[in-house]
């Protein structure tokens, strides 16, 4: 070996780049098979436990704090309200969403628990909390098993939900509060 | 519990965002190779070893264990691997510590890392999951919607993050481990820094860094062999709950709750603020701060903020209670690892040997980790004196 191999020989290797690539067959189960048959059909459900009453979207078969089976099935409204939210500035590598963007915690009337979806069409300086908003679905044809078939949820010109009334709302939404 | 059991060493790497001069088991070596010489002992002394890390995508199986073993001398001696996301530092220590407590071991030695460097433990956590949309959000998006949760509700100003943001990197300039050394940091720049996920600035959460912690417990018959007093654990607690459901309490986690009523109880302390001298508390965003003050009875619900805008938590205000006299999360962050800094800075500070950023006199202290969707928690109290 020369000396210049000698003295490569003697660089430490403090990096070199090991992609690894993930691949998951998720098996879904009986009652997450319910709800994505159903957002296939562009409708979104919950399941009731029969202990505490609360309906959970997405519905996983039991409720996490009871513990119990759910299979009481609920169809949900496609108005929501915000119970909380972050609009994001971080740039991301490859994020197919543009910052800055709106998260929201979303809970769909006649459900008693959030999950998150994008907010658009709407002024992010003015989104808060008790905000009422509705899905905007993609196009029939492209629907799939996926939450995905919600584009985004936008705003509505509807009074907002008291905090105490957040995740509470029955799935007729105002009307049905009595 | 029943025996005694004490911390008499530990050892911490320097906390950097890329360590590139050490494998991620050199990396762990040095950490508890520090432990051991400040015990006074070495790796034919320890009986078992105890290791955690964060969730990521580590050698694409997630088992460090299997491939850590020799570099942390567990040859021919009982290895368990401890998994609770972020809390994980904290729960490792508190599994290390009843292997000592059950009387089955006599010196344990418990080890935690994250080299993110070498992956992306945050965007690990955030790969697509079936049922949701993936909006890209990160540790942040998730949390930044319980904080402006906790700002509404306590009608909190909106400058108490920045000020732990400067508080906790006032601290930290005093420790020359800490990744982050900002000793000019000042409220503007912090307020000025780029908003990340409103109401989360860049200055407001912690950075990524690579390091390890590491600590030798002992039983109450083992503890001499370190020329520097012993840390005696004095109550030690952890709690769960899931992640989502029906009503949750998420700004102010009943897990966090039950827990700090479990370990103040097993320590005898009935009003933390005023009998404990310091603490290292898992704030890895500002907010964090006055959010843990209520939930670790600090304070009143919804009357933290008072406490950290009185600089009741500063050393440099000369505060009467202390929180994070190293610098805490967002001054390092080696995920796995930085439950267990806050265990082992706590027993630094009861031993009289955090250097500059020692809080005077400190005899009670206590060490906090919370992780997942702030749903796992782990908890200890440390003390100079022998219960």
């Amino acid at each position: 070996m020369s000396e210049d191999n000698n003295a490569q020989a003697r660089e430490p290797v403090t990096g070199m780049d090991a992609p690894i690539y993930l691949q998951y067959q998720f098996t879904a189960g009986r009652a997450p098979s319910r709800f994505l048959h159903a957002l296939k059909q562009g409708r979104l459900t919950g399941q009731r436990c029969p202990g505490c009453s609360q309906v959970y979207i997405p519905p996983r078969g039991s409720c996490p704090a009871c513990g119990i089976a759910t299979d009481e099935e609920v169809t949900l409204s496609n108005k929501a309200t915000v119970q909380s939210f972050t609009i994001v500035y971080i740039p991301i590598p490859g994020n197919p969403i543009k910052p800055p963007y709106i998260v929201a915690n979303l809970v769909p009337d006649g459900a008693n628990i959030s999950f998150i979806h994008l907010l658009s069409d709407c002024v992010n300086e003015e989104v808060h909390i008790g905000q009422r908003v509705e899905a905007v679905w993609k196009p029939a044809q492209e629907w799939d098993y996926k939450m995905d078939n919600i584009l985004y949820y936008r705003p509505l010109e509807e009074p907002d939900v008291p905090v105490e009334l957040i995740g509470r709302l029955p799935v007729e939404g105002w009307e049905g509060q009595a | 519990m029943a025996q005694l059991a004490a911390v008499i060493g530990t050892g911490q790497t320097r906390y950097k965002t890329r360590r590139g001069d050490v494998s991620i088991a050199g990396l762990l070596r040095e950490a508890a190779v520090n432990a051991l010489e400040d015990a006074g002992l070495g790796f034919e002394d320890i009986d078992a070893v105890v290791i955690g890390k964060a969730p990521d995508m580590f050698e694409g199986i997630v088992m460090p264990e299997c491939y850590l073993a020799d570099a942390l001398g567990a040859n021919g001696k009982p290895m368990l691997r401890v998994h609770t996301a972020g809390s994980v530092g904290g729960s490792t220590a508190l599994v290390a510590a009843s292997h000592v407590q059950s009387g089955t071991f006599r010196r344990v030695l418990t080890v935690t890392f994250e080299k993110q460097s070498e992956s992306n433990a945050m965007w690990a956590l955030s790969t697509p999951q079936p049922f949701a949309v993936h909006l890209n959000a990160g540790a942040g998006g998730y949390f930044a919607p319980i904080i402006r949760e906790y700002m509404r509700r306590s009608g909190a100003p909106y400058d108490v993050g920045i000020k732990v943001a400067v508080k906790d990197r006032l601290h930290g300039a005093r420790n020359p481990l800490a990744h982050l050394q900002k000793p000019d940091i000042t409220l503007q720049e912090v307020e000025e820094s780029m908003m990340l996920w409103d109401p989360i600035r860049l200055l407001e959460a912690c950075p990524s860094s690579d390091g390890a912690c590491a600590m030798v417990i002992a039983a109450e018959d083992a503890v001499d062999s370190s020329p520097r007093p012993p840390a005696w654990i004095r109550g030690g607690a952890m709690r769960s709950e899931p992640t989502m459901y029906a009503g949750r309490e998420e700004v102010n986690p009943r897990a966090g709750r039950d827990c700090a009523a479990d370990v103040y109880a097993q320590a005898g302390i009935r009003d933390p603020r005023r009998e404990l001298d310091c603490a290292e508390i898992y704030v890895p965003f500002s907010w964090y701060e006055p959010m843990w003050l209520e939930n670790l009875g600090f304070a009143e619900e919804g009357q933290g903020w008072r406490l950290t805008m009185e600089g009741a938590t500063s050393m440099d205000e000369g505060g009467d209670i202390p929180w994070n006299p190293s610098g805490g999360v967002l001054s390092s962050n080696p995920i796995g690892a930085s439950g267990m800094i806050r265990f082992a800075e706590a027993a630094r500070q009861v031993r009289g040997d955090a250097g500059a950023h020692q809080v005077e006199g400190a005899r009670l202290a206590m060490g906090h980790a919370y992780g997942g969707g702030a749903q796992f928690f782990a908890m200890w109290i440390v003390g100079a004196d022998k219960p």
